[in-house]
């Protein structure tokens, strides 16, 4: 199983290498809507030092949503899936396999990124260690819950809007914990309690998603 | 005494009697929606604080309770439909679906006019109010979902995950909603009724909750026959009723 | 709870557009869902009606 584990994500891993674009757009994405914030709000900076947790935290939302359609897709096209779908190996632990391999090249690039991105809005220092690892606990969930978006909407016409719509509300508590985070630290309140509930969503949506997404997977490619 | 209890599971057995039975249960939808209008305005007292405003809580909170429910029932189905593949519950749930969806709308729109007069502003970024709008987007969401797949037996089950994701997640959605608001409290205000409730206010809610419910059945009862005609239109039996009706 | 006429009732203690906002709105969706569902069956009806015609003259 654990060598199943390590093939498809390798695999994965290698054709996003091939495929270098796509990784890039999201991540682009991902600063070009941080930037646009200040652009729309003015640039004071009391503000900005406000917004950043939420606004850094809903764009690595929409740019982690951004790349969920190719999480599945490639695959259903060429046949891949449906020989995942019969293969020997537990379908949930090759959708496992998937959801890391998207977490590696769609999430951790965001969140290597992201304290950068914290200093355009002047997030002190102590913060920005609290706002990366918020988003390492994060992401991961946000890849666990997208896909089984993704999985669902497989093949339909409309597909990226219609994930997102209905991923966004299920993305609300972490997206809430998440940022709430940094604000509590910023407020000189104990962050523990987040961020042990950041790891709860993390080991629920670890332990749950997968069964989930196998199973919209067996309905969208019958 | 042998009961066939799944006499009905089939859409062609249940479809005279949704006929036979939503005419019953609308008629008791207004029974009960005059009796509670009637404790509403006639019975119960002005509230001291927020004047005669405060009548709309006998539609604002039964159809945000009716909203949470459908939600609940509509996953039900969906489930029942998925684990045992059978066609009506599936029909059941998409039946469901757009009176949950409208008895949200009903309780965003009245908590609006709630919250003007009250609070000053037409949205507050109270933790129900909050809530109640991403249950709308959920209900959206599974919509959309079973309208952009053509396949209604992949649009059953589709629709049935997402249902169950969503029912799980609810609560923690309302949850960390919940926490979030108290954390903005200097932000934002509550829209929590006034604690103590005069036993006529209460009764109206609950008449008025009753009523709904029992509106809600006979909408999907209505709706459900919709749907199987459109789902079993090549069968026998539907050619063989539109025959009978000429 | 006694109005002091049916102009206080309607007036609502100057709440009426908020309180009758609500209920009319609500009636309104309400009683559109029923209709709208009516016409719907009426609709498929028709639709299978013609159809069945339709399928009567090919067969012919």
């Amino acid at each position: 199983m654990l060598t199943a584990l390590r093939c498809v994500i390798y695999r994965d891993l290698l054709l996003a290498v091939r495929r270098r674009a796509d990784v890039a757009t999201a991540l682009l994405f991902f600063v070009i809507v941080v930037s646009l914030f200040p652009l729309g709000v003015g640039p004071e900076a009391n503000l900005l030092r406000t917004i950043a947790p939420g606004v850094i935290w809903v764009a690595a939302l929409l740019a982690s949503m951004l790349s969920l359609g190719r999480m599945f897709s490639a695959d259903h096209a060429d046949g891949t899936l449906e020989q995942m779908l019969l293969s020997a190996t537990p379908l949930g632990v090759i959708v496992v396999a998937k959801v890391i391999a998207h977490w590696l090249v769609a999430g951790l690039p965001l969140v290597l990124i992201a304290p950068v991105l914290a200093l355009q809005f002047d997030l002190p220092q102590p913060l920005l260690g609290v706002l990366t690892l918020s988003l390492l606990l994060g992401t991961p969930v946000l890849s666990l819950v997208g896909a089984i978006g993704a999985a669902l909407t497989l093949g339909l016409r409309g597909g990226g809007v219609l994930v997102s719509l209905l991923v966004l509300p299920l993305y609300v508590p972490v997206l809430i914990i998440g940022a709430g985070t940094v604000d509590m630290a910023a407020a000189g309140l104990g962050v523990e309690a987040h961020f042990l509930l950041l790891a709860a969503f993390l080991v629920f949506a670890g332990v749950f998603a997968p069964w989930a997404i196998a199973a919209a997977l067996r309905i969208s490619a019958e | 005494m042998n009961v066939n209890w799944f006499k009905y599971s089939s859409p062609q057995t249940f479809f005279p009697l949704a006929g036979a039975l939503a005419p019953w249960f609308l008629s008791a939808a207004l029974l009960l929606g005059a009796v509670g209008l009637y404790l509403g305005f006639f019975v119960a007292p002005t509230d001291a604080q927020q004047g005669e405003a405060y009548r709309i809580i006998f539609i604002h909170v039964p159809a945000a309770w009716m909203s949470m429910f459908l939600y609940v029932v509509m996953a039900f189905w969906a489930g029942v439909g998925l684990v045992l593949n059978t066609r009506l519950s599936g029909m059941m749930a998409s039946a469901v679906a757009p009176t949950g969806a409208l008895f949200s709308f009903i309780a965003l729109w009245t908590g609006s006019l709630r919250g003007k007069p009250t609070w000053g502003t037409w949205w507050v970024w109270d933790a129900r109010l909050t809530s109640e709008l991403i249950l709308l987007f959920l209900y959206f969401g599974f919509m959309a979902l079973q309208a952009a797949i053509d396949d209604p037996r992949r649009a059953d089950k589709a629709g049935a995950v997402l249902a169950l994701v969503g029912v799980i997640n609810v609560p923690i959605i309302y949850f960390s909603v919940q926490w979030w608001n108290t954390l903005h409290q200097g932000a934002s205000v509550s829209l929590k009724s006034a604690p103590t409730m005069a036993a006529t206010m209460f009764a109206g809610m609950i008449v008025m909750a009753l009523g709904f419910w029992m509106y809600s059945i006979a909408a999907a009862l209505l709706r459900v026959r919709c749907i199987i005609l459109e789902r079993e239109r090549h069968a026998d039996w539907v050619a063989q009723y539109v025959r009978t009706l000429k | 709870m006694s109005w002091g006429s049916w102009g206080d009732f309607f007036a609502m203690g100057g709440y009426a557009l908020y309180v009758w906002g609500s209920y009319a709105v609500t009636l309104g969706l309400m009683v559109a869902e029923v209709v709208l569902l009516v016409l719907r069956k009426r609709n498929i009806l028709e639709h299978l009606g013609r159809m069945r015609g339709a399928a009567r003259r090919v067969a012919l």
